[in-house]
């Protein structure tokens, strides 16, 4: 039983602080859907999880192991799928497909493609070029990619975008069928997507203005010792 | 190693469907060098004189000029974030895009130099010597160079910036690499430039992924 947990997770863009104090637990065969207005920090946090971006403050661990402390095994467990498709314009489908397996060394690679383009029904976009392709079929190719290889943990930013109301049904299947088998979800959406009771974590909550997290977490006591002090000593 | 391979493989077939790129070095070598000519004038002595240098700096342009595309296109497409996000490490799919960009750019150049040399009348005892310098001396331009190409990811006019950058750590590599030449061409022996040369890619193949991986990192957050 996989555990992915995060506690007073404190996410810092620039000068602004997105949200602060987040935490989370999901063990395996959870769903957890995050929600928040535009710019609530769901892709920030997404990204946090994934070990793109680092947290201000706060840690996230899988199995009470702290992710920073091994990058490749945390990035060999999880799939991520961003806003964009990383699909490359002058290589077909597979070809693009082949360099995501090859990365993660999966065996029976092709094999592993064709499920992948059955399940997302585009087994017939195999050959062409991602150039040809419309933002729907792209977005197909981007979630077939999270379907090859082993992963215990997906990290979904709008996985729905670009799609037809038939092919949110497919990525909620998806989603189902990997809780199943005892993976992890974690995803972001603007649309109902029908998956069964998710933790919701409503970001909102979360956004707490600067200066009271300042003052919480006394920062400037990094700043190393207050010269004030110093002299009345 | 198969996600050196991997990548190794993906971007060398990137590069040739979309051939433009690497033809466009070359063609850009081949027009700068041959400015030179209508600028110092037909006159066979002084082109001999200057040929290693006129070389040398035009292959350093040219290989500047295709810095941008080395991680530009991925990062704008998602796909560095998920390089980054792979479970092979940073540092060895850093070296097989570079490893891509030198077989595709530099090594082009090498081939086109001393076509270069016979336009600019540069004695035969130095066409040797120019292949070897060039051979030791591109692969490190790549490789500085990508340090430049990921510290630009996300800036405006990143291309204009990365000349900036790049520019001034290619003087060694300027320096012993006519130096070579110029030394055959006397007749001295180069091997004291080339082993320099030598010195400069292996340091750079060393140090260079660890800083680009580095860059690529921080252009993420």
């Amino acid at each position: 039983m996989a555990n992915f947990s995060g506690s007073d997770l404190t996410c810092l863009r620039g000068e602004r602080l997105v949200f602060g104090g987040v935490s989370f637990a999901a063990q395996s065969g959870d769903a957890i859907m995050l929600r928040g207005r535009n710019g609530a920090g769901k892709s920030s946090l997404l990204r946090v999880m994934a070990g793109l971006l680092s947290p201000r403050s706060g840690q996230i661990c899988w199995d009470d192991e702290n992710i920073a402390d091994d990058r490749i095994a945390h990035q060999a467990r999880l799939q991520y799928l961003g806003h964009q498709d990383a699909v490359k314009p002058v290589l077909s489908v597979r070809d693009n497909l082949r360099l995501w397996g090859q990365l993660r060394g999966v065996k029976n690679l092709e094999q592993e493609i064709d499920t992948a383009l059955d399940v997302l029904d585009i087994h017939h976009l195999s050959r062409v070029s991602g150039r040809y392709l419309s933002s729907g079929q792209k977005r197909r190719t981007a979630l077939a990619r999270i379907l090859i290889g082993q992963s215990d943990l997906w990290l979904l930013d709008e996985p729905t975008v670009g799609l037809d109301r038939e092919s949110c049904g497919e990525v909620s299947r998806m989603i189902a069928d990997f809780r199943s088998s005892g993976g992890i979800v974690i995803y972001s959406t603007h649309i109902d997507l029908e998956v069964d009771n998710p933790v919701i974590l409503d970001l909102d909550k979360f956004a707490i203005p600067m200066v009271e997290w300042l003052m919480e977490h006394s920062e400037f006591d990094d700043l190393g010792p207050d010269p004030a002090q110093e002299a009345a000593q | 190693m198969n996600g050196f391979l991997a990548i190794l493989q993906r971007d060398l077939r990137l590069a040739l469907r979309q051939g433009a790129d690497s033809v466009m070095v070359v063609a850009f070598f081949i027009v700068t060098t041959t400015l030179f000519p209508f600028g110092v004038g037909p006159e066979a002595n002084i082109l001999a004189r200057i040929a290693s240098g006129v070389i040398w700096v035009s292959a350093l342009l040219a290989a500047m000029l295709s810095l941008e595309r080395v991680f530009q296109t991925d990062y704008e497409d998602g796909t560095l974030e998920l390089l980054t996000l792979s479970p092979v490490s940073l540092e060895l799919l850093v070296l097989g895009k570079v490893l891509a960009h030198w077989l595709t750019t530099g090594l082009p150049l090498i081939i086109a130099a001393p076509l270069m040399a016979v336009m600019l009348n540069m004695d035969q005892n130095g066409f040797v010597t120019l292949m070897i310098a060039m051979l030791l001396g591109t692969p490190a331009l790549s490789l500085i160079g990508a340090i430049g190409a990921a510290l630009i990811l996300g800036a405006r006019r990143g291309g204009v910036l990365v000349s900036l950058l790049v520019l001034p750590l290619y003087i060694p590599v300027l320096i012993f690499g006519a130096g070579a030449v110029e030394a055959a061409l006397l007749g001295i022996s180069a091997t004291a430039q080339l082993q320099i040369m030598g010195a400069i890619l292996l340091i750079t193949l060393a140090a260079t992924p660890f800083a680009t991986a580095h860059a690529v990192r921080q252009a993420m957050e």
